[in-house]
């Protein structure tokens, strides 16, 4: 079941991509609008996805990088949803929607085996770290695309030729605030998903497993002093716009690349299961 | 449908030829009503701008009509018919339509989607009504193009984008700062342009406006007329780091910023964003401050180069505007359509017997039982009562289907009973019973 969910998913991000990208090309208004829903049917799916997941396996289904990417994606698709509609910013979704497509097929092509949990990691604790420290990482990716934007929408400026997404990206300030707002949260949640972390793994973890978390740890905690340096220097020394911009893309990208390689050097759940 | 469009406009006809055709607003008079007395056309309008003049008329003939048009404008002008021909263009029945629908949307402007032709538009309409020669077809087409000019308005872009240098400046500002509002603008040099800039952003809800000039009165009459502080001109310098937004236009020879003081100034205000408008010639802001991050400078040059990727943008909406046209033309076709004697007629014929039996279905409910004899004289009864009281509408509406009043009748009678509500309403139910 979650087989067909997942690639009716898949389909509709594909479908929703398209018709954001012809709203880029073609800046007329309904295209974003017919890729807003078609994202919404998507992140239904998607959701159905999970749960028939979570229902076969009895756990949350984020034990091998397969499920991982899966509810990954899905995290940050409704939080995009959410800025979106909160901000009216529709345009956000033709970056998002392509990278969630992306993470997805990337998950297609992992083992998506059901791996039985290992009995220490039977705990309340791993759904809420799991949901914490996902959608932390999903505010730092949507941190990302708005950097992304940010980035086209001022070289346009700058080189005070205008065309093309000139007219249908927002403004250079909301695009900032946002940035920094989803920076905090995110930072906030990256927070709290160490500290239920170090706690879960304080309860329930046995020793021979420790070194594996210990990588584990140790590169979450340069994510979180990469971004505390981020957030510092946006509050004290004025690091602002571009520069932020910059700064929000290079952090969020040694973050997805501590999580490929751990992920794949010692397999998903921080090489917990099997 | 008889409707003719005679008229010309900045492609079809020089300027040279366009003036001596205009028709002032002031004497609009005379003209509207030798069209529909002298030139027996049935309801006229007279659209006069500086880029086009137009006549619209609905007429019993469509040929004559169109003659009869273009005679009136070589008799009023005094131009013989032969010099003028070649640059009038005729657009007759739902092209006309189209025409006047595309008119207004500003899609036939020399300056694509500009606004202010629907005003003149809406004028023109005005006058027709005010010296009665707008009829029931005019009305109801003048308020089908209002209410489409309004639904392009809104659903595509066609008027965002700004087509001027201080609009361009003002669209500029909104995609650097988002919300105006709680923003300060410093004005170096209290010129004219400078002045019209200020007003467009002040109008989106700037917070303060600085003027500095050399001249500090100058400085201080500007400031009485739209608000905000005049500040000495030896200390701009200092106090440029309170702007967001700078418009210099002084007639300096030299630059007046340069990227040191510009630096200086972005630290003190962390790095928020400026925008520099330079709109002075020879330029006054050193070119090299766009080099600094957040900081935007724009010269004239730029802001013309705005505007003219701007009105390329505008090309493209104006596609989503004519589609939309074509749909409106549509329902309006279909409204000209029903003006049609015969269908209102039976439709006026059935809502009454539908009444009938409404209420003869309730009496017999309360009478109760009922001889068929007494149920025959009662149908035959309510019958003869309705055909009674729709014999003589029935007779208007045929005799005068050929005249102008035979629209006005048949609109008129559709109005009174609410004739289209109730065909939408039936048509909907069938559509429902369909599924």
């Amino acid at each position: 079941m979650s087989e067909i969910f997942f690639y009716i998913t898949a389909a509709l991000y594909f479908a929703a991509t398209a018709v954001f990208f012809a709203y880029l090309f073609t800046h007329k208004e309904k295209f974003t609008l017919l890729g807003q829903y078609i994202l919404i049917g998507g992140s239904v799916f998607h959701a159905a996805t999970i749960l028939s997941r979570w229902v076969a396996t009895g756990h949350t289904p984020v034990t091998t990088t397969h499920g991982s990417l899966i509810f990954f994606s899905w995290i940050l698709v409704v939080i995009c949803l959410v800025v979106m509609f909160r901000y009216r910013q529709r345009v956000i979704g033709a970056f998002v929607t392509p990278f969630a497509l992306v993470l997805l097929l990337m998950a297609s092509f992992l083992p998506r085996d059901i791996i039985p949990l290992s009995p220490v990691l039977e705990s309340y604790w791993l759904p809420v770290h799991v949901s914490i420290a996902f959608l932390g990482n999903a505010f730092f990716a949507l941190a990302f695309f708005l950097g992304v934007m940010y980035v086209i929408q001022q070289r346009y400026l700058k080189s005070r030729k205008l065309s093309g997404m000139f007219y249908v990206l927002p403004s250079l300030d909301l695009l900032d605030e946002l940035n920094y707002r989803c920076l905090q949260l995110g930072f906030t949640l990256l927070t709290l998903a160490i500290i239920t972390g170090s706690i879960w793994s304080e309860y329930a973890l046995a020793d021979w497993m420790s070194d594996k978390v210990r990588v584990r740890q140790i590169w979450s905690f340069i994510t979180w002093i990469l971004y505390a340096a981020l957030l510092h220097g946006r509050l004290t020394a004025g690091w602002r716009g571009k520069k932020a911009a910059l700064l929000s893309g290079a952090a969020f990208l040694i973050l997805i690349g501590s999580f490929l390689i751990i992920n794949f050097v010692l397999g998903g759940a921080h090489g917990l299961t099997g | 449908m008889n409707l003719v469009i005679i008229g010309l406009n900045h492609k079809s006809a020089p300027v040279e030829i366009r003036e001596k055709l205009s028709f002032p607003a002031p004497s609009i008079a005379e003209p509207l009503s030798q069209l529909v007395d002298k030139y027996e056309l049935n309801e006229a309008v007279i659209l006069s701008t500086c880029n086009r003049v137009e006549i619209l008329a609905i007429t019993d003939d469509i040929e004559r009509g169109s003659w009869q048009i273009k005679r009136f404008l070589s008799d009023f002008h005094s131009i013989p018919l032969e010099s003028l021909e070649e640059h009038l263009y005729e657009h007759l029945g739902i092209d006309g339509v189209r025409h006047l629908l595309r008119v207004s949307a500003g899609l036939d402007s020399m300056v694509m989607g500009e606004p202010q032709i629907l005003g003149q538009v809406k004028a023109a309409y005005g006058y027709a009504v005010e010296h009665n020669t707008a009829g029931v077809i005019v009305n109801k087409l003048y308020h089908k193009v209002f209410q489409v000019s309004k639904r392009i308005r809104t659903e595509t872009r066609i008027g965002e984008s700004a087509v001027s240098i201080s609009f361009a400046a003002v669209e500029l500002a909104r995609k650097i700062f988002g919300d105006l509002a709680g923003k300060s603008v410093m004005l170096i040099g209290a010129g004219e342009m400078a002045e019209l800039a200020a007003r467009h952003l002040l109008s989106n809800g700037i917070r303060e406006i600085m003027v500095a000039n050399r001249t500090y009165q100058k400085a201080e009459e500007m400031v009485k007329c739209f608000g905000g502080r005049a500040i000495d001109f030896a200390t701009y310098r200092e106090q440029v780091k309170d702007a967001d937004i700078v418009i210099a236009s002084t007639g300096a020879r030299n630059y007046i910023l340069g990227p040191d003081e510009i630096k200086t100034a972005m630290k003190a205000r962390k790095y928020r964003p400026m925008f520099f408008i330079d709109i002075s010639v020879p330029r006054n802001i050193d070119p090299a401050l766009n080099d600094i991050d957040n900081v935007y400078l724009y010269d004239v040059d730029d802001l013309q180069g705005v505007v003219a990727s701007n009105l390329n943008e505008r090309a493209q909406e104006a596609e989503e505007a004519e589609k939309i046209i074509e749909e409106e033309i549509e329902k309006f076709y279909r409204w000209i359509n029903s003006l049609d004697v015969v269908p209102t007629i039976i439709e006026l014929k059935q809502f009454c017997d539908s009444v009938r039996k409404a209420e003869l279905a309730k009496a017999t409910g309360v009478l109760g039982e009922l001889s068929k004899k007494e149920r025959k004289a009662l149908d035959a009864m309510t019958k003869s009562i309705v055909n009674k009281i729709i014999h003589n509408p029935v007779v208007h509406l045929k005799k005068d289907a050929n005249k102008v009043e035979g629209d006005r009748y048949v609109d008129t009678v559709r109005t009174l009973f609410d004739l289209d509500s109730i065909k939408e309403e039936t048509q909907s139910r069938a559509g429902g019973d369909d599924e």
